[in-house]
């Protein structure tokens, strides 16, 4: 597979998983979003040695995952493009923050040590919580989530219609490119005589696509206003779950679980 | 250079959405002005082909790798810069949102570092400039030289601004140990081979276009008639120079003069985020201890710790030559290519 079908194979695998049907999937979109935000900006609030304090936090994306019923190895499929930077920035932080931190019996963990897996972990968590966001709620839904939210419609309409055109796109440039491919032998990519023209000839044509696209649009009645599928109303049970979820995080953001936990069996 | 949640701290990242947001509603408000609903599908066609189309390996000459194409100077460039930043933002959102490319909390960093520059700063202060002066004199072949010139400044040029907001704002939140400086000694000259390349690719899409519809692309005017016929490739391989030493100028300046930048800064930063959040400082965490470790870390790499100039073999001094070195091998590896695929060709002929 090249990389197009590749990102096509994860686009549909989204879309089909979006499509599944759990406790978590019936919930409002606004209140996944919410959530979600919510955690996100808990989790990398926490200071960079702050360790035992971030590991709770993992125990919502793993309840998640558990109910509504999403495999987790696709998520960490994704970590592959997540990850390089997360590393690039911390793995120095062993080398340049060598100050002991704890001891663990005759073992020393140093600053910079602490820094790092607190770092690699909030990278986890982040992804898993953005993963389960759009694992568990078709993007229709989230648009319509976000015109509630304010957000301006051009955007959104915009949003919706680059997604329905990012399918086409690449699948038609995986087609060139295999068939490019397979009359150019043991080459790896495009060759610069065919720079150019490789894409300039399928955007030229997608121009072209955009105004007929835009004719067919007027015909169905269109008039500066998207119809969105509606996402229907904002229950009593999407605010109690969002109103929970936030309070259990900043408890968890602010009383410090792990250390509680611990002094029951340690003194 | 997308980044992910982790790198950011709240305040950076709420600072930036704000930043991106402004942004992201002057161009509404513009386009709104233009009234074009015709461009909506065009916008949204076209970002999903940049889309895909930065997907595509474009063989480098000379070397076994490969290169991608540069979105925001190619979408400012057919679109304008205000449809091409929004369309700028959806790619970057849909990266976001199904490949992970990028944290929901970091889009409006990354929309900064990415979008903004490549179609603001590009458009304004590069693409429009030279396409509208009478750079390589009147005539078809002069426009061509316009065209590759202005796409590959763009792109080396707004990519080592993203790079250099990449430095800026991880350092800012205090995620890293590893020195401004050294940070940025490492991003900058990856970026500049990097801009090189995809200015290179962009260029060629670019010219394609403008060889068979020149009215699709802004600020060109559509020609009469054959002007002075010109060798493109010579074209290129000069340009390529004069991008090079103009990029490599630029890096310079901006990773040797991080220092003072980041007194300013960190600094602010000491005194302002954690009550413009509206946080408290003591449960924030973040600011205080990225405000200690930035004062260890300007302590032992500014110019003139105490105002007093430092020995030779000091930190500061070490890590400015780091930096010409490394801008000057970079340099150096592309030019190498670069001639390596010119006398091959010219063997194979």
């Amino acid at each position: 597979m090249n990389k197009m079908e590749t990102a096509l194979h994860e686009l549909s695998q989204m879309d089909e998983l979006a499509a599944q049907s759990s406790p978590i999937h019936r919930l409002h979109p606004a209140a996944k979003l919410l959530t979600t935000i919510v955690y996100i900006v808990l989790t990398v609030s926490f200071p960079k040695y702050a360790l035992s304090g971030l590991i709770p936090m993992v125990l919502w994306p793993v309840l998640l995952f558990q109910i509504s019923a999403i495999p987790v190895r696709t998520c960490f499929y994704k970590l592959r493009i997540v990850l390089p930077l997360v590393m690039a920035v911390g793995l120095f932080n062993p080398f340049f923050d060598r100050a002991p931190l704890l001891s663990l019996g005759a073992l020393t963990v140093s600053g910079g040590v602490v820094s790092m897996v607190t770092l690699m972990l909030k990278g986890l968590f982040c992804l898993m919580a953005s993963f389960l966001l759009m694992a568990t709620t078709p993007i229709d839904s989230l648009c319509s989530a976000l015109r509630k939210l304010h957000m301006p419609g051009l955007i959104v309409t915009l949003l919706l219609l680059t997604y329905r055109y990012v399918g086409v796109m690449t699948e038609e440039l995986a087609i060139m490119t295999d068939a490019y491919l397979l009359r150019a032998p043991g080459q790896k990519g495009i060759h610069i005589s065919a720079w150019g023209s490789f894409l300039g000839q399928l955007l030229l044509r997608s121009m072209d696509r955009a105004q007929e696209l835009y004719g067919s649009m007027l015909l169905r009645g269109y008039h500066e206003h998207f119809h969105y599928a509606e996402a229907g109303p904002f229950r009593l049970r999407d605010g109690l779950y969002t109103l929970g979820c936030g309070l259990v995080f900043l408890l968890l953001r602010f009383v410090p679980v792990t250390r509680l936990l611990g002094s029951l069996f340690v003194r | 250079m997308h980044m992910a949640d982790a790198l950011l701290a709240p305040a950076v990242a709420a600072t930036m959405y704000v930043a991106s947001g402004s942004a992201a509603g002057v161009s509404i408000h513009q386009l709104r002005k233009d009234d074009e609903p015709g461009k909506l599908p065009t916008m949204a066609v076209t970002a999903a082909l940049v889309f895909a189309g930065q997907m595509i390996n474009y063989t480098i000459p000379g070397t076994g790798s490969s290169g991608h194409m540069c979105g925001g100077m190619l979408l400012s460039a057919l679109l304008g810069p205000q449809a091409g930043f929004l369309s700028m933002i959806v790619i970057l959102a849909i990266q976001c949102l199904f490949f992970a490319d990028g944290g929901l909390l970091a889009l409006g960093a990354n929309v900064w570092n990415m979008a903004f520059y490549g179609c603001f700063v590009g458009y304004y202060l590069i693409w429009r400039p030279i396409m509208r002066s009478h750079l390589f004199g009147q005539g078809r072949g002069a426009q061509r030289g316009r065209i590759v010139l202005a796409s590959i400044l763009g792109c080396v040029i707004t990519l080592q601004l993203g790079a250099f907001s990449v430095v800026l704002e991880t350092s800012l939140s205090g995620i890293t140990d590893l020195p401004f400086g050294a940070f940025a000694a490492l991003m900058l000259p990856i970026h500049l081979a990097i801009g090189l390349v995809e200015g290179l690719i962009t260029s060629a899409v670019l010219l394609f276009v403008f060889e068979s519809r020149p009215e699709l692309l802004q600020c060109v005017d559509v020609p009469e008639g054959e002007g002075s016929k010109r060798s493109l490739k010579a074209v290129i391989a000069v340009l390529a120079v004069v991008a090079l030493v103009v990029g490599g100028g630029l890096s310079l300046l901006a990773s040797s003069n991080p220092d003072g930048l980041e007194w300013a800064l960190f600094g602010n930063s000491e005194a302002g985020y954690a009550e413009n959040m509206g946080l408290d400082e003591e449960d924030f965490g973040v600011a205080s201890t990225a405000a200690d470790k930035a004062g260890q870390i300007q302590e032992a790499t500014s110019f003139l710790p105490d105002y007093a100039l430092p020995d030779n073999d000091s930190p500061a001094g070490t890590s400015l030559s780091g930096v010409v070195g490394s801008v000057m091998v970079a340099g150096v590896a592309v030019l190498i290519c670069l001639a390596g695929g010119f006398f091959r060709k010219k063997r194979a002929k």
